[in-house]
């Protein structure tokens, strides 16, 4: 080291005072595909430009030919941390346009699975949140539950991620006993868990000072930019489409919605912890109202709509007939517009359905609230550490699929 | 107060009066057409005033309907009151040889995106947007393709040679 270097620089590179940083699409810190082309000044975000659509797959496009009980396996694609709630999203839709009522038991029973997906994507994003500020214990405490989730649904549908759950009408089975025992498990261990990744994380002051003040938005800003979920109401807008539009009988059910005051990382990893308690406590409920009702429905009436079950189209004429309409797709389909909304893990996901009587949809857009907020990055994260981008990035709850649909 | 959907429909008759057509409520929602040229105004209105307050954008998106002669595009947007939970559609029809709509980034940021979106697949020009580009197909598309002129592979072709896949 006896010889001073000569460090060539490169032309116009003094006067350049900042360096375009390419963060993604594939970066481990990204967790799914988003891609940031950053200015950074030192340290410093300038500006940021999100360059989204790589994993785009034209579902609305695809949605145009397919019949309507197949489109549930496109929804699964969409926020597949919660795919259920998207799944149940997308049969409400359709049974709001046919007028199918759906039984209580059903709703309570859609009620569980929605509130278990909520958890899940709360989970994930909660632990993430920790993972990129350092603290990796808490995300592994939580993802163990995640497991006893799947194996609800798993019990339930079959699957596991994409979980295509339930039908048109209500769900394919019933419940079968060991669903139940599960649930009740959940109950019963994930409240420990979960208070001791609280206890490991909300007052901890590493990651107290790497969230709080970061990726901060005002209440106005945010409702400017389209932000809708646990995003808003950590700014403190109290919007929430369970209570302002209740779909599925969530007016049965005694909850809070949890609001946060500032719009910054740390509020929104609050509201996320506050709303899981209270889906737990929706469960709960659910199950105990589930207790005075008959066991055996688990759809509606509705043999138009809903597949019967396979013994009987081998022995019954009626049930053929319907099953045979239903698989080719020539249910009759009421023309109509309308655009429905469900609380999704992450903001409203609403769908947005035009039906000119045909065996598919006209058109099918779906809202997806994180294609709407992520446009708010550039803001959140202007003037910010470039530690502090990745950490907003992750707080946001961003689902690369949801947003490419 | 509570806001109705009548109530809604009555200012913006006393407003816009003939301009806005086929006011009517399908699903407990208001939904009417309105003319391009107007698409601000009638949000600038119902952004402003003090009783109805639709502050909030839904949701932004185009449908193609190619058998309306020069109203082949329709933009939709849906807005929401946050204060009264009330919601509200109305949709611009532009002819697709010139689909121009004025954007509505300059009131809410949301549109930008949203905006960039339905230009990527059915190619409605917003005038006066400041990124205008495609967003989620790639930069070299020369074709829109949400738009009914495309339709979906059929699925009963047998002249592909594709075994890999299983057709």
């Amino acid at each position: 080291m006896s010889e001073q270097q000569h460090i060539h620089l490169p032309q116009g590179s003094v006067e350049k005072q900042t360096t375009t940083l390419n963060l993604g699409p594939t970066h481990p810190a990204t967790h799914g595909v988003f891609q940031n082309i950053l200015e950074i000044d030192g340290e410093r975000v300038m500006s940021a430009e999100s360059t989204v659509g790589y994993i785009h797959r034209a579902f609305e496009k695809i949605a145009e030919r397919r019949p309507y009980y197949q489109i549930t396996p496109l929804t699964d694609r969409l926020n597949y941390c919660s795919s259920p709630i998207n799944n149940m999203g997308w049969h409400l839709t359709v049974e709001k346009l046919l007028g199918i009522q759906t039984p209580k038991r059903v709703d309570y029973l859609r009620v569980i699975i929605m509130e278990l997906a909520r958890i899940t994507d709360h989970l994930i994003c909660n632990g993430v949140v920790g993972v990129d500020s350092g603290a990796f214990t808490g995300f592994l405490y939580l993802m163990q539950f995640r497991e006893l989730a799947y194996e609800i649904y798993e019990e339930v549908c079959g699957s596991r991620l994409t979980t295509n759950i339930g039908r048109i009408g209500g769900f394919e089975r019933n419940f079968t006993p060991v669903a139940f025992q599960k649930i009740e498990k959940f109950l019963a261990e994930y409240p420990k868990a979960l208070t001791e990744f609280e206890t490991l994380m909300t007052r901890n002051r590493i990651f107290v000072e790497r969230t709080s003040g970061v990726g901060a938005i005002s209440a106005e800003r945010a409702m400017n930019y389209g932000f809708t979920g646990p995003n808003l109401r950590a700014a403190g807008v109290d919007y929430d489409v369970r209570v302002a539009h209740p779909y599925s009988s969530y007016e049965d059910f005694d909850f809070t919605i949890p609001v946060g005051s500032t719009g910054d990382c740390y509020d929104r990893y609050l509201v996320r912890n506050a709303e899981m308690w209270q889906s737990l406590s929706i469960i709960r409920q659910a199950m105990d109202k589930l207790k005075g009702l008959p066991e055996d429905v688990y759809h509606a009436d509705v043999p138009a709509y809903y597949l019967p079950e396979k013994q009987d189209v081998y022995n019954k004429m009626e049930a053929l007939i319907y099953h045979f309409k239903i698989i080719m797709g020539e249910s009759d389909i009421l023309p109509g517009e309308l655009y429905n909304a469900v609380e999704g893990g992450n903001g409203e996901l609403g769908f947005y359905l035009i039906s000119d009587g045909g065996r598919s949809p006209y058109r099918l857009h779906f809202r997806r609230p994180c294609f709407i907020y992520y446009q708010a990055y550039p803001e959140l994260v202007k003037g910010a550490m470039l530690s502090d981008a990745i950490i907003c990035l992750s707080s946001l709850n961003l689902i690369a699929g949801e947003l490419d649909a | 107060m509570s806001l109705t959907n009548d109530y809604i429909k009555q200012r913006l008759v006393e407003k816009f009066g003939e301009a806005l057509t086929n006011l009517e409520e399908s699903f407990g929602v208001l939904s009417f057409a309105a003319p391009a040229a107007l698409n601000l105004k009638v949000m600038q209105f119902l952004y402003d005033d003090e009783e109805l307050q639709f502050r909030f954008l839904t949701d932004l998106t185009a449908v193609h309907y190619p058998h309306q002669v020069d109203a082949e595009l329709a933009v939709v947007y849906h807005l929401y009151n946050f204060r009264e939970k009330v919601r509200l559609r109305f949709k611009v029809f532009v002819p697709v040889a010139a689909p121009q709509v004025f954007t509505a980034t300059k009131l809410f940021e949301s549109a930008n995106w949203m905006e960039r979106e339905s230009y990527d697949f059915f190619g409605v020009d917003f005038v006066g947007h400041p990124n205008l580009k495609r967003i989620l197909n790639v930069d070299e598309m020369t074709y829109f393709p949400m738009r009914k002129e495309f339709p979906l592979e059929d699925q009963s072709r047998i002249d592909k040679d594709d075994d890999m896949f299983g057709r």
